[in-house]
């Protein structure tokens, strides 16, 4: 099937037109289980990207390891063609690919304004030396705080500004994780379940701000399991199970591709979950 | 003994030399635990080291007080180095292991027969304060400073002593209004969340560790310097966790709360032991000898310790609010 994303056919491992990331046989074992075992994969630039599968599919390893929170048995990867592998985390968040987490790190007891002014780089205040000279830094300090402001706006967290994030929702907290992860302007955002534990309302305005990246031209990669949001905003949908890319391509495709079926969404895909309940309760007795 | 003289005997303790060596080694603390959230169980020897080193290079080089002084924090940051390159990387808790082990392996090898050409061994060293006396500016005689009379040099060691904590206070005070401050803050929180936002973690942790250190090797020189004795049981564990407890009694991540930590915890020590002391001489304590007054203090200050924080966990200066949600 044609589509302006992949160079041919959507298939595992397939080539895209402007590809972010490339990855080549990254593998990653704890003990005897292989947790990852990606052959190739590339993340198309300027797109929303889902990656999807089952528990224990190795995403979040996967995330962990383009990371640099988590260091490969083997693999290489390079994003904007630079090579990432053996890089530590920090310095890849300084090259604009910037994380979320799974289990929301919101800094407690930091204020909310604090905690988004700590997500832009290159602050001269953060040298040691230059931390005693405040002329060095004020103007520095009022533009982030101005552009802080500006994004917890945005994200409907300004009346918040100066509570401590342990004050916040779980909802709230991720929405603040996701405007942090947005001061220092990054090229790629990769979120970790960004709406899990989110309530519905929240989920519309979160799927907005996920939207609006795209806009602005950000490469957004994503893992989630809601199928809901996934058809929704994604343009492409990695399928990963057993740490193996087992499909990908356009949302719409890869729903009906019988792999995924069988890997992720299962035989009763269309079935109200109850009634699968009920019939297995049922069969059991 | 009447209650003037122990009020009095409690306010010298307020401001004496040894009060002003654990404060400063608090507000070192409070850098590393306080702000960065590092567990540093061997504050003691980071004190050590900067005494040890002060006095190595009067006695031994023969140098003047501020090559000494330099010298000493030289130790003092070639040691945090030591323990903070192979552990930072670790987690947490594995510092706190690798600082008390290390700093029991350090007083036991400065007070050891091996060590004395060095060290002094087990004696330790003494009379090294020469050159920091005789650049006292006041004129001999006693000063009577309320209700406590000191002599010139006892004024001048406390003037200098308390100068040294204003210094470390203002120093530590405009780190933390920084946004360097702002980043030991949020690796306090989540070192990862942090990693994730473009910073080197592990070199503000090993800064952390160096400065709280350093902080703490100008109390090793006070503490020393008073008596112009250093012996190697002052550095035991219990100095580490005397300087744990005066940071939390007055709060954790606050710079008045150490100065005035210490302050409180010497004066309450001074005025339990000396109420217990006439309490058993007027024989209202038949269990107690008065030669365990001085042990049994230390039980009555810890006592009152847990109460403090259980019933007022953030310390002195503490936001109640940043405790709400450590529950």
């Amino acid at each position: 099937m044609a589509n302006d994303i992949s160079v041919g056919k959507a298939e595992p491992g397939c080539k895209k037109i402007d590809p972010i990331l490339v990855a080549d046989n990254v593998t990653r074992q704890f003990g005897g289980l292989t947790a990852v075992d990606v052959k190739h994969v590339e993340i198309p630039r300027g797109k929303i990207t889902a990656l999807i599968g089952p528990n224990g599919a190795g995403k979040t390893t996967f995330f962990n390891l383009l990371t640099g929170f988590d260091k490969p048995n083997t693999g290489t990867w390079t994003y904007e063609g630079k090579d990432l592998a053996g890089m530590p985390s920090y310095k890849v968040a300084r090259l604009g690919m910037i994380r979320t987490f799974q289990l929301t790190k919101a800094l407690s007891l930091l204020t909310v304004i604090d905690n988004m002014r700590l997500g832009a780089q290159g602050q001269a205040g953060e040298g040691f030396f230059k931390a005693f000279i405040r002329p060095l830094w004020s103007a520095n300090e009022k533009r982030i705080t101005a552009k802080a402001d500006e994004l917890l706006t945005r994200f409907k967290l300004d009346a918040k500004r100066e509570d401590y994030a342990a004050a916040l929702s779980g909802g709230q907290r991720k929405l603040l994780e996701m405007a942090r992860a947005l001061m220092s302007d990054p090229k790629l955002v990769m979120l970790d379940e960004p709406m899990a534990g989110v309530n519905p309302a929240l989920t519309q305005s979160l799927l907005e701000h996920i939207k609006d990246l795209k806009n602005n031209g950000t490469t957004v990669l994503f893992v989630e399991h809601d199928m809901h949001m996934v058809r929704n905003i994604s343009d492409w949908v990695i399928v990963m199970a057993e740490g193996k890319i087992v499909a990908e391509g356009p949302p719409s495709q890869v729903m009906k591709d019988q792999a995924v079926i069988d890997a992720y969404l299962g035989a009763h895909a269309d079935t109200d979950l109850g009634t699968v309940a009920i019939n297995k309760i049922k069969v059991g007795k | 003994m009447d209650i003037i003289q122990i009020l009095s005997l409690a306010l010298n303790e307020l401001v004496a030399p040894m009060t002003v060596g654990y404060i400063l080694c608090a507000i070192g603390l409070a850098v590393h635990f306080g702000f960065t959230g590092l567990l540093n169980f061997g504050q003691a020897a980071f004190a050590a080291l900067g005494a040890y080193g002060y006095g190595y290079a009067v006695l031994v080089f023969g140098w003047d007080l501020w090559g000494a002084i330099l010298f000493g924090l030289i130790c003092a940051m070639a040691f945090a180095a030591l323990l903070g390159i192979p552990t930072l990387r670790l987690r947490a808790d594995y510092l706190a292991i690798v600082t008390i082990a290390a700093s029991q392996a350090l007083r036991f090898t400065v007070g050891s027969s091996t060590a004395a050409p060095i060290t002094g061994g087990s004696a330790g060293q003494s009379q090294f304060g020469e050159s920091f006396y005789a650049l006292n500016p006041f004129p001999e005689g006693e000063y009577n400073l309320g209700t406590v009379t000191l002599t010139n040099l006892e004024l001048w060691m406390r003037v200098v002593a308390w100068g040294l904590v204003a210094i470390a206070a203002l120093f530590v005070f405009a780190l933390t209004r920084s946004p360097w401050g702002r980043v030991l803050k949020g690796i306090r929180e989540d070192e990862d969340a942090v990693r994730a936002l473009g910073k080197n973690v592990f070199a503000y942790k090993l800064q952390a560790l160096v400065i709280g250190g350093s902080i703490a090797a100008f109390g090793g020189m006070v503490f020393v310097m008073s008596s112009q004795a250093n012996e190697p049981t002052n550095w035991g564990t219990n100095f580490t966790f005397i300087t744990w407890t005066i940071l939390l009694l007055g709060g954790a991540a606050t710079i008045l709360g150490p100065i005035v930590g210490g302050m409180v915890f010497f004066a309450l020590l001074t005025l339990i032991e000396s109420f217990l002391e006439i309490l058993v001489n007027a024989g209202l304590l038949p269990f107690l000898l008065i030669e365990q007054v001085a042990q049994i203090r230390f039980l009555l200050v810890g006592l009152i310790l847990m109460l403090l924080v259980i019933f007022r966990p953030q310390g002195f200066f503490g936001n109640k609010k940043e405790m709400q949600f450590n529950g």
